[in-house]
């Protein structure tokens, strides 16, 4: 049951993504990664991470998708143009020839790694308290140091983002 | 488990180097930040992978970490986007070329 789950979830992920970054228009780009983090979300329920994919289709699929989104009304470019401004040119493909090799050598690795045996987990292992305990209490430092980073993101954006920069 | 934990791997590798190919291959800036997005989330479901095998939920504290600086990249990135377009009408990576050498 599980390994059906993990092929469909892992299919829908791969197509999902390959297909955003085959298409012309922005909007389908990133319509086409909502599905794909949605399917990312479903392979860590396989993993037992239930908060991380709570978290996965909230902020990913969700807030930070419709921000994308948002920006693109935003311009609000005619379609065409979009398509015109978004073609891929042929003399851009050689990266290409790069990333399947990259690709190749590193699924080869990742073949070969010696993993333990999964080890059996707490009924408490990815619930939002066990994540929760761990991230006010070992990973305390850190995790001030986030909201510290997100700040400076904030006013960035605006600053950045203003009409006139004086 | 009865799937492979490294099954998950190649999944996270397969998708992060989409990531890079799109990375690589788009002009449009827009696009270019949704494929470093799909590479920060491959490097989230190793994360997760990793967790599951040790038993211990450091992992999913840092995937926590990678989703809120996903969240900071994204204000800032798209926020720069609004700014490109509105000084040059230009939404193409071409266009930011002035320290080009």
């Amino acid at each position: 049951m599980e390994q059906v789950f993990f092929w469909a979830f892992s299919l829908t992920v791969v197509v999902a993504s390959l297909n955003a970054m085959l298409r012309r228009r922005p909007l389908a780009c990133a319509l086409s990664l909502v599905v794909s983090f949605v399917g990312l979300a479903g392979l860590y329920v396989l993993l037992g991470a239930a908060f991380p994919a709570v978290l996965q289709v909230i902020l990913y699929a969700g807030a930070i998708m419709v921000l994308v989104v948002f920006v693109l009304m935003f311009l609000n470019l005619p379609e065409d143009e979009w398509s015109r401004r978004s073609d891929v040119k042929k003399e851009r493909m050689w990266p290409l020839l790069l990333v399947a090799p990259l690709a190749a050598v590193l699924i080869g690795l990742v073949r070969r790694i010696e993993l333990p045996e999964p080890a059996p987990t707490s009924p408490e292992f990815g619930s939002v308290a066990g994540v929760g305990k761990a991230l006010f209490t070992v990973w305390s430092y850190p995790f001030e140091l986030v909201s510290l980073l997100l700040l400076v993101a904030v006013v960035g954006a605006v600053v950045i983002a203003k009409k006139k920069l004086d | 488990m009865t799937v492979d934990p490294r099954d998950y791997l190649v999944v996270a590798v397969l998708l992060f180097s989409i990531g890079v190919a799109g990375f690589l291959t788009r002009r449009n800036l827009l696009v270019v930040f949704l494929s470093i997005e799909l590479m920060l989330n491959a490097g989230g479901l190793a994360l997760l992978t990793f967790a599951r095998v040790r038993g211990s939920m450091d992992g999913h504290v840092l995937f926590f970490l990678i989703l809120a600086l996903a969240a900071a990249e994204s204000a800032v990135g798209l926020s720069l986007f609004i700014a490109l377009y509105r000084r040059k009408h230009a939404v193409e990576a071409e266009a930011v070329a002035e320290l080009k050498g």
